[in-house]
C-alpha cells in the first residue's frame, strides 16, 4: 500500500511528462488527477490504521548507497508523524489536482503543469516517509526543483523566471546548513538512518563537538546546522525573501507548494527529529526566537500589501512562524496541529483567492477588486469560512491549533517563550486585521473595476503611497485574452464547478479538522495517537501545564482577533478614508512595511552585488591579469617573439611543432633511461 | 605471457581503425563519410570489448587483473598492463564517451576530416594506456603522448583563438611534465624498478617522499586542473571543438585524479599527509574561486569549463580527506562529471552548431522553439548542481563528507559551492531557455534533431541510473579504497605516535 501512496504520482509525472505531448492535454490532466485520488484515498486508510490502529511500520524499497560505515536506504518509515503527513499532503494535492483542471484550462502546457504537480507531490511524498535524513535531503531538493519548475511555470515572465531562481538559491542557503548537520550527526552517530539516531540520543546528551575551531555543545550544532535547513524551506525570518516572490507562479501552485504542504517541510523535520531537538535546549530557544520573530515580521508587511496573494503568502509566513513556537517550546504536538489544520484552510484561502482572480480575469491586485459579493457569492463564502479558521474562530480549525500555541508559549515559562508569546498575540491581531482587511477589500465596499480595461491602471494611490512593484502582481494577460477577448463583457463570474467543488472540500476541513483531532493530536488521546513518533523528555510537561493557566491566556487570542474585526471593520467598511490617511501621516513606517522591511534590497547590496563584484574581479585581474600575466602569457609571449621571426603561425607549423615534440620526448625517456639501466 | 591479453586489445584496436582511415583514398564525400564511419564502428567495437574486460573483472579483489607483460626497454621497465577497481571504472567510461564524440562530430568537422578522427582515436588508445599502464615509464608516455593529440585538435579544428589557447595547454601540462619524468627517475634509482605493483610495496624515505609528491603533483595538478594553473582550461574548452571539449573535460581532466589516487596516495603516503593541508586549501579555493567566476563568465562554454575545475575541486578535496567516503565520492565524482560535463558539452554543441556563437547574450528563449532541448539542458542543469536523484549528488555528497570528517573548514567553506553552482547554473539555464524568443536570428531554430536525440538518451538514462543506484559504480571502489586506506592508515599510525612522542 505504501508504494503506491508514494509511487503512484510519480507514474502519473512520468506519463504526463514523458507523453503529455502526445496524450493531450486532458488524458494527462485525468490520470495525474485519478491517481493522486487514489493516493489521497489510501493515505486516509493509512492515517486511520496508523494513528487509531498499530500499523507503525518500516517498508524497505532498496538500498541507495553503501560507503563505509555510511549506509543508506531508499526506506519509508510510517508512523502516526508519516501518516499525518501524507493525509495532509495527499488530500491537498489531489483537490489541487482537480482545482486546476478547471483554473489552468486556457493554458496551452497544462500537460506539463500537471506533471510538475505529480512530480512535486512524488517529491513531497519522498521527504515525508523518509527512514534516514538523506533521504529526506532527496526529497527537500526534490520539491525545491518542482517548486522552481511551478514558480517559473510561465517562463516568459522574466519576473517568474526571477522568482524561481531565488527561491531555489535561497533553498539551497538552508540546504548548505542542512548538508553540515547531516554530516554532523553522521560523525557522532556514525549513521544517517532515524532507527540508528535516536535510541542513542541520550548518549550524547553531553557530548562536545568541534566545529570551526570552536567547541560546541555536539547535538546543538547538530540541530542549528538542521534548523538552517528549515529556515530555508519554511520561509523564517532571514531566508523568508523567496516566498513572496513564489507568488509568481500559478495560484495552485501557492496553494499546495506555498501553504500547504512544502514551507511544512521545515515544521515536519523538526517535529521528526524531536528526539534529538529534545536534547538541545539551546537549538530550541533559537528556533523559539525566530518563530516569534517570523510570526510578527511577517504579519506587520502583510498588514499593507495590495496584492491578494502576497497577503495570504505572508501570512503563511507568519504562520509557520507559529508553528516553529509551539516545536521551540516542546510542544511539538500543537505545531504538528497547526501545520495539519492550517494545511486546510490555508489551502482553502488560496484557492478562494484563485477563484477570485479567475473571477476578476486575473487582475490580483485588491485596489481594482471590491463588492464581489454579489457576483461571486460562493467563493466568498468558502473564503470567509478561510478566514475564521485563520484568525481562530471560535470552533474552527484555528481556533484549536493557533491558540494553542500561544497557550504553549505562555506556558513555557522562558525568556524565549514570554517573548514568543507576546509576538504570537500581537500577530494574531494582525493576522485578524489583515485577513478581515483583504475580505473587505475584494468582497465588499463599492466596485473598482469594471470603468477601466483589465491591465492599463492609471498609477492609483489608494493607499496615498504609490506601489512600487505594480508590474509584477499580474498574471500573464495572455490567458486573460484567451478566453475573455471574444466577449466584451467584464463581468466577474463564479468558477466552475470542478473549482469550487475542491474549496468545500477544504472548507469542511477547515471547520471541522480542529474539534475532531484536538483531542488526539494535543488533548487526551495524545500518547495512544502518536505512539512515541513525537518525542518529549520525562522533564517536558508543556502539554499539562496549558491546560493550567491563569484564565485570560486562553481568552487574549479570540479578544485579538475580535479587535481585528473590529479595526478592520472600521478601516475598511465604515471610514474608508482612514487607511490612506494613516498612510499618509506615517509615510516612512508605511513605505518600511510595504517594502518588506527592505530585505530585497539589503540582501542585493550585501550579497548578491558583491558576489558578482568579486567573481568579475577574480576573473579579469585574477585569472587574466596576474595568473596568466605571470604564467603561460608572459612566457608565450617571449616563445612567440622568437618564433615569429622563423616561422609563419599556421596549421603546418603545429604539426612540426608536435612532432619536434614527440620526438624530442621519446629521444630524452630513451636517453635516460638507458643510462639509468647500465 | 607471450599472447596478447584484452587490454592490449583495447590499445590497439583504435590504432587499427586509425589505420583503416589513414589508407582510405581521397578527400572525396565518399571517404570522409567512410572514415566517419569507420570510427563510430570502431570505437563502438572497443566500448563493446571493453565490456568484455568488465565482465571479465572481479569487483572482489585489490590485486591487478588481467595483467600481461611484455619485454620492453630492459628487463626492469616492460610493457606491463593490469586494471584494478580505480582503474577499470574510468577505462569503461573513456570507451562509452568515445562514440558520443564521433556522432557530435559527424556533421560539425568539415575540413580533414580523415586527419581529425585519427586524431581521436589515437587520443583514446592513449587515455586506455594511461588507465592500464602498470609501469611508471609507460604510463608517463601514454600521458604525455595524449597531449598531442589533444594539441592537434584543439590547434586545428579549434575556434579563432585556437593557436593561443593550444599553446596555453601545451605550455602549462609539459611544464608539469617535466618534472614527473624527473621524479620517475629518482624513483628507479631508488627503487630499481618502474613496475607499479612493486612501488607500490615500496616504502620511500621520507625525505625523498616530499621531493617525488611536490613532482608529481606539478604534473597532476595542472592536469585536474587545480587552483591556480587552472587558467588553461577555460580557453582549451572554448576553443575546442565540441567533441574535443567533451573528451577534455569527460576523460583527461580525470588523468590527474587517476595519478593522486594511482601513484601520490599510496606511493607517498606520508608526503600526501603532510601536503593534505595544501591540498584543502587549494580546492576550497578552487571551489569558491572558479564557482564566482563562473557566475560572471559570458561564454557558455567557458562558464562551464570554470564549473568543471571547481567540481575537481571537490575530487581532490576528497581524495586527500583520506576516509571511504572522500576517496569512494571523489572517484564517483569523475566518473559522474564525465558524464554530466561531458553531456553539457554536447549541449553546447548542438546550438553552436546551429547559430555558430557561444555567447550567452546571443541566446534567449529557447524553450519556446526547443522543448526537448530544454528538458535535456534542464536535467544536465540540475546534475551539475548536484541534485539528489542525479549522479553529481552522490559524488559532492560524499566527498563533502568526507572532508566534514577530515575537517569541518574545509567541508564549510566547499559546502558554499553548493548554493554557488545553483547560482552559476540556474542564471545560465535562465538566460539561455527561459524568456520569450525575441532574437531574429533563433526564430528558425530548430529542436534535437533524431541524431542528438540518440547521443543524449543513453547519457541521461546513466546520469539519472547512477543517481538512484550508484552501487554499480561504487562498490567497484570499496575493495581498492580499503586497501589503500589500510596502507595510509599503517602510516598515519607511526606518524600520529611519532607526534605524539614529540610533545
Amino acid at each position: 500500500m505504501y508504494h503506491a501512496i508514494v509511487f503512484l504520482p510519480l507514474v502519473g509525472f512520468l506519463i504526463a511528462g514523458l507523453f503529455g505531448r502526445v496524450l493531450g492535454a486532458r488524458p494527462s490532466e485525468i490520470i495525474t488527477t485519478a491517481l493522486l485520488f487514489v493516493s489521497a484515498a489510501l493515505s486516509w486508510v493509512a492515517f486511520i490504521d496508523v494513528g487509531f490502529g498499530d500499523g507503525a511500520t518500516r517498508v524497505q524499497v532498496a538500498q541507495w548507497m553503501s560507503v563505509g560505515d555510511l549506509v543508506v536506504d531508499w526506506a519509508f518509515r510510517i508512523d502516526t508523524l508519516t501518516a499525518m503527513m501524507l493525509v495532509v499532503v495527499n488530500t491537498v494535492s489531489a483537490l489541487v489536482h482537480l482545482y486546476s483542471i478547471g483554473y489552468m484550462h486556457e493554458d496551452p502546457h497544462r500537460s506539463r503543469f500537471f506533471a510538475y504537480l505529480s512530480l512535486f507531490t512524488f517529491a513531497m511524498l519522498m521527504l515525508v516517509t523518509a527512514d534516514n535524513l538523506v533521504q529526506m535531503f532527496f526529497g527537500w531538493e526534490g520539491v525545491g526543483l518542482a517548486s522552481y519548475l511551478l514558480i517559473g511555470f510561465w517562463y516568459q515572465k522574466d519576473s517568474a523566471n526571477a522568482a524561481a531562481m531565488k527561491a531555489f538559491i535561497v533553498n539551497r542557503v538552508g540546504d548548505f546548513g542542512f548538508l553540515l548537520g547531516i554530516f554532523t550527526i553522521f560523525v557522532l552517530f556514525n549513521g544517517v538512518t532515524f532507527d540508528q539516531i535516536f535510541p542513542r540520543v541520550a548518549e550524547f546528551a553531553d557530548a562536545r563537538f568541534t566545529f570551526l575551531g570552536t567547541e560546541w555543545h555536539a547535538l546543538t550544532i547538530a540541530c542549528l546546522l538542521l534548523f538552517m535547513g528549515a529556515m530555508g524551506k519554511s520561509a523564517q525570518f532571514l531566508l523568508h525573501t523567496w516566498l513572496p516572490d513564489a507568488m509568481e507562479g500559478p495560484t495552485p501552485v501557492s496553494a499546495l507548494i506555498h501553504a500547504a504542504t512544502m514551507v511544512t517541510a521545515g515544521v515536519f523535520m523538526v517535529a521528526r527529529l524531536s528526539p534529538v531537538f529534545e536534547y538541545a535546549p539551546d537549538a530550541l530557544t533559537v528556533v523559539t526566537v525566530i518563530g516569534g520573530i517570523t510570526a510578527f515580521f511577517a504579519a506587520t508587511v502583510g498588514l499593507v500589501q495590495n496584492d491578494i496573494k502576497r497577503v495570504i503568502a505572508y501570512s503563511t509566513c507568519s504562520q509557520l512562524g507559529y508553528m516553529f513556537v509551539a516545536l521551540g517550546v516542546g510542544a511539538y504536538s500543537a505545531g504538528v496541529f497547526h501545520l495539519f489544520t492550517h494545511a486546510f484552510f490555508k489551502a482553502l484561502l488560496f484557492l478562494g483567492a484563485g477563484s477570485v482572480i479567475h473571477a476578476m480575469h486575473h487582475e490580483q491586485d485588491m485596489r481594482h477588486m471590491g463588492a464581489l459579493r454579489r457576483y461571486i457569492p460562493f467563493t466568498m463564502a468558502m473564503m470567509l469560512i478561510g478566514n475564521l479558521a485563520l484568525t481562530g474562530f471560535p470552533f474552527t480549525a484555528g481556533y484549536y491549533s493557533k491558540d494553542a500555541i500561544i497557550e504553549a508559549a505562555y506556558a513555557a515559562h522562558s525568556p524565549a517563550g514570554s517573548f514568543a508569546f507576546l509576538a504570537t498575540v500581537i500577530a494574531a491581531l494582525m493576522t485578524s486585521f489583515y485577513s478581515w482587511r483583504l475580505f473587505f477589500l475584494t468582497f465588499e465596499g463599492t466596485p473598482r473595476w469594471g470603468h477601466h480595461g483589465h491591465h492599463a491602471h492609471a498609477p492609483h494611490d489608494h493607499e496615498g503611497v504609490e506601489h512600487d512593484e505594480r508590474s509584477r502582481d499580474v498574471e500573464p494577460t495572455r490567458h486573460a485574452d484567451h478566453e475573455h477577448g471574444h466577449h466584451g463583457d467584464q463581468m466577474p463570474h463564479e468558477s466552475p464547478l470542478v473549482m469550487l467543488v475542491p474549496l468545500v472540500l477544504l472548507a469542511i476541513g477547515a471547520l471541522v479538522a480542529g474539534i475532531v483531532f484536538h483531542d488526539a493530536f494535543i488533548g487526551e488521546g495524545y500518547a495512544e495517537f502518536w505512539k512515541g513518533a513525537l518525542f518529549t523528555r520525562p522533564e517536558n510537561h508543556i502539554l499539562e501545564e496549558m491546560h493550567h493557566l491563569p484564565v485570560w491566556v486562553p481568552l487574549l487570542p479570540s479578544i485579538m482577533m475580535a479587535l481585528g474585526l473590529a479595526l478592520a471593520w472600521y478601516m475598511y467598511i465604515l471610514d474608508t478614508k482612514q487607511p490612506a490617511k494613516l498612510a499618509a501621516d506615517h509615510p516612512i513606517l508605511y513605505r518600511f512595511l510595504l517594502n518588506k522591511w527592505y530585505f530585497d534590497e539589503l540582501y542585493d547590496v550585501i550579497f548578491v552585488r558583491p558576489a558578482m563584484a568579486i567573481g568579475r574581479f577574480f576573473w579579469r585581474t585574477g585569472d587574466q591579469r596576474i595568473i596568466d600575466g605571470l604564467g603561460p602569457d608572459g612566457i608565450s609571449a617571449r616563445v612567440l617573439d622568437v618564433t615569429r621571426g622563423v616561422v609563419r603561425v599556421q596549421t603546418g607549423y603545429l604539426y612540426h611543432y608536435a612532432f619536434a615534440m614527440l620526438i624530442g620526448v621519446a629521444a630524452l625517456v630513451t636517453y635516460y633511461l638507458f643510462r639509468g639501466a647500465h | 605471457m607471450l599472447g596478447f591479453g584484452i587490454l592490449s586489445g583495447l590499445l590497439i584496436l583504435p590504432l587499427v581503425g586509425a589505420a583503416i582511415i589513414l589508407m582510405l583514398p581521397g578527400d572525396s564525400e565518399a571517404s570522409r563519410s567512410n572514415a566517419r564511419w569507420t570510427a563510430l564502428f570502431t570505437t563502438l567495437a572497443t566500448f563493446a570489448l571493453s565490456l568484455v574486460a568488465w565482465a571479465r573483472f572481479d569487483a572482489g579483489t585489490a590485486a591487478f587483473q588481467l595483467v600481461e607483460t611484455h619485454a620492453w626497454l630492459t628487463e626492469t621497465i616492460r610493457f606491463k598492463l593490469g586494471v584494478d577497481g580505480f582503474s577499470m571504472p574510468l577505462i569503461l567510461l573513456t570507451t562509452f564517451l568515445m562514440p558520443f564524440c564521433i556522432l557530435a562530430s559527424w556533421e560539425s568537422i568539415g575540413h580533414r576530416v580523415k586527419e581529425y578522427f585519427v586524431a581521436f582515436l589515437v587520443l583514446e588508445t592513449t587515455m586506455i594506456g594511461v588507465f592500464s599502464a602498470l609501469d611508471l615509464v609507460l604510463f608517463y608516455l601514454f600521458f604525455e603522448a595524449g597531449l598531442i593529440p589533444m594539441f592537434l585538435i584543439i590547434g586545428i579544428w579549434g575556434g579563432k583563438r585556437r593557436i593561443y589557447a593550444s599553446f596555453k595547454f601545451f605550455l602549462y601540462t609539459l611544464l608539469g611534465s617535466v618534472l614527473m619524468l624527473l621524479a620517475i627517475m629518482a624513483m628507479y634509482w631508488a627503487a630499481g624498478t618502474t613496475d607499479i605493483p612493486t612501488l607500490l610495496a615500496y616504502e620511500f624515505a621520507p625525505g625523498l617522499q616530499t621531493w617525488l609528491w611536490l613532482a608529481f603533483f606539478a604534473s597532476f595538478a595542472v592536469k585536474m586542473p587545480m587552483w591556480p594553473v587552472h587558467t588553461w582550461l577555460p580557453d582549451a574548452h572554448v576553443e575546442a571543438p565540441t567533441a574535443g571539449s567533451v573528451i577534455l573535460a569527460g576523460v583527461l581532466l580525470k588523468m590527474g585524479g587517476y595519478g593522486f589516487i594511482r601513484v601520490s596516495l599510496p606511493m607517498f603516503p606520508e608526503a600526501s599527509l603532510y601536503f593534505a593541508p595544501l591540498v584543502f586549501a587549494l580546492s576550497v579555493i578552487a571551489i569558491v574561486y572558479t564557482s564566482l567566476v563562473a557566475l560572471m563568465q559570458e561564454d557558455i562554454k567557458k562558464l562551464i569549463a570554470y564549473s568543471s575545475v571547481a567540481h575537481m575541486g571537490f575530487v581532490t578535496m576528497g581524495l586527500f580527506s583520506m576516509n571511504e567516503q572522500g576517496i569512494q565520492g571523489a572517484m564517483f565524482t569523475m566518473i559522474s562529471h564525465g558524464l554530466v560535463s561531458g553531456a553539457l558539452f554536447l549541449c553546447v554543441g548542438v546550438i553552436y552548431d546551429r547559430m555558430h556563437t557561444r555567447e550567452i547574450k546571443a541566446y534567449g528563449g529557447l524553450v519556446n522553439r526547443m522543448p526537448m532541448y530544454a528538458v535535456v539542458f534542464l536535467i544536465l542543469t540540475m546534475a551539475n548542481v548536484a541534485l539528489p536523484g542525479t549522479s553529481g549528488f552522490i559524488g559532492e555528497f560524499l566527498t563533502l563528507m568526507g572532508a566534514f570528517r577530515a575537517n569541518t573548514w574545509v567541508a564549510f567553506f566547499a559546502a558554499t559551492g553548493v548554493i554557488l553552482s545553483a547560482g552559476y547554473a540556474l542564471w545560465l539555464y535562465r538566460r539561455v531557455v527561459y524568456g520569450p524568443l525575441e532574437k531574429p536570428e533563433l526564430q528558425t531554430i530548430t529542436d534535437l534533431n533524431r541524431r542528438e536525440i540518440v547521443t543524449f538518451a543513453p547519457l541521461i538514462l546513466l546520469i539519472i541510473y547512477y543517481g538512484v543506484q550508484p552501487s554499480p559504480i561504487l562498490d567497484v571502489f570499496a575493495v581498492p579504497t580499503d586497501a589503500l586506506m589500510q596502507s595510509v592508515q599503517a602510516t598515519l599510525a607511526t606518524v600520529k605516535s611519532a607526534a605524539l612522542a614529540a610533545h
